[in-house]
């Protein structure tokens, strides 16, 4: 190896591209991802925190951008990404213990994961518009 | 190897620094005990702000936090999301950056900047409960 020249463009090791995309990956990929989206939703909380004690006027602001369309996609993304990595990550606890490694049933859980992510903020927003929580 | 080299270091020493950081273990289980503390507190929150913040105002979020259980609940809501998220970005960071400086700044930033923030978010949940 010592003296050989190096050849231009080669692959170091497998990354997205190379593969068939299945499920399983699909779930190991988006834990990551809603991970770090989660990690900006708990700076979000330390800041919403901040304003609260900031008093009226800096939480005044802060209350404008969470009423804003904006605001509401970045709440309903956190939610989601909320709901997999809660529901992906106790897949993961069950996976400590051994159990679930089987092909159909990684597939069937990452599936369940994916589904609820996709469903809890939608429960969540019918309860909190037509469950009469605040009555 | 096969050249005699002459130094007073023993085979050992030569070793040593340069393997695993011997960190894995303390860090596996870190990152699960907090999962399991994230379970609860999560689902806990979620629940706790649907029932309790009737809108997303000023007065309700002071109302909310002033409850003790609820200013206890988010204070250790932050510190075990806060301790959960730094381990996980570390890993982030550890994978895809591999320039040794910008990989150090990353990290750097990433657990001094989240002690600092939870640090101020802490405190915010006091000083609602205590005054300023």
């Amino acid at each position: 190896m010592a003296g050989a020249t190096r050849p231009q463009n080669r692959p170091l090791s497998p990354f997205l591209t190379v593969w068939r995309w299945h499920i399983t990956m699909v779930a190991s990929i988006l834990h990551r991802v809603t991970g770090a989206v989660l990690y900006g939703g708990a700076v979000l909380l330390a800041l919403w925190l901040l304003a609260v004690a900031a008093g009226p006027e800096a939480y005044a602001q802060v209350g404008w951008v969470l009423a804003s369309p904006i605001g509401q996609i970045a709440l309903y993304l956190l939610v989601a990404s909320l709901a997999f990595h809660l529901a992906n990550g106790i897949r993961h606890f069950v996976f400590d213990t051994g159990a679930g490694m089987k092909p159909v049933d990684a597939d069937l859980t990452a599936w369940f994961a994916i589904l609820f992510a996709i469903a809890a903020p939608i429960g969540l927003w019918a309860l909190l518009s037509f469950g009469g929580l605040h009555r | 190897m096969n050249a005699p080299q002459r130094s007073m270091r023993t085979p050992l020493g030569r070793v040593r620094a340069h393997g695993a950081s011997g960190q894995g273990t303390g860090h596996f289980i870190g990152q699960r005990v907090s999962a399991i503390a994230l379970v609860v507190l999560g689902l806990w929150f979620l629940a706790a702000v649907m029932l309790e913040m009737h809108n997303p105002g000023f007065v309700s979020a002071i109302d909310f936090l002033s409850a003790p259980v609820n200013a206890v609940g988010v204070i250790l809501l932050v510190v075990a999301a806060f301790y959960h998220m730094r381990l996980g970005m570390q890993v982030i960071v550890e994978d895809y950056i591999a320039k040794p400086s910008t990989k150090a700044v990353l990290l750097l930033l990433n657990t001094l900047g989240l002690i600092a923030l939870g640090a101020g978010a802490v405190f915010a949940v006091l000083i609602v409960n205590f005054g300023a």
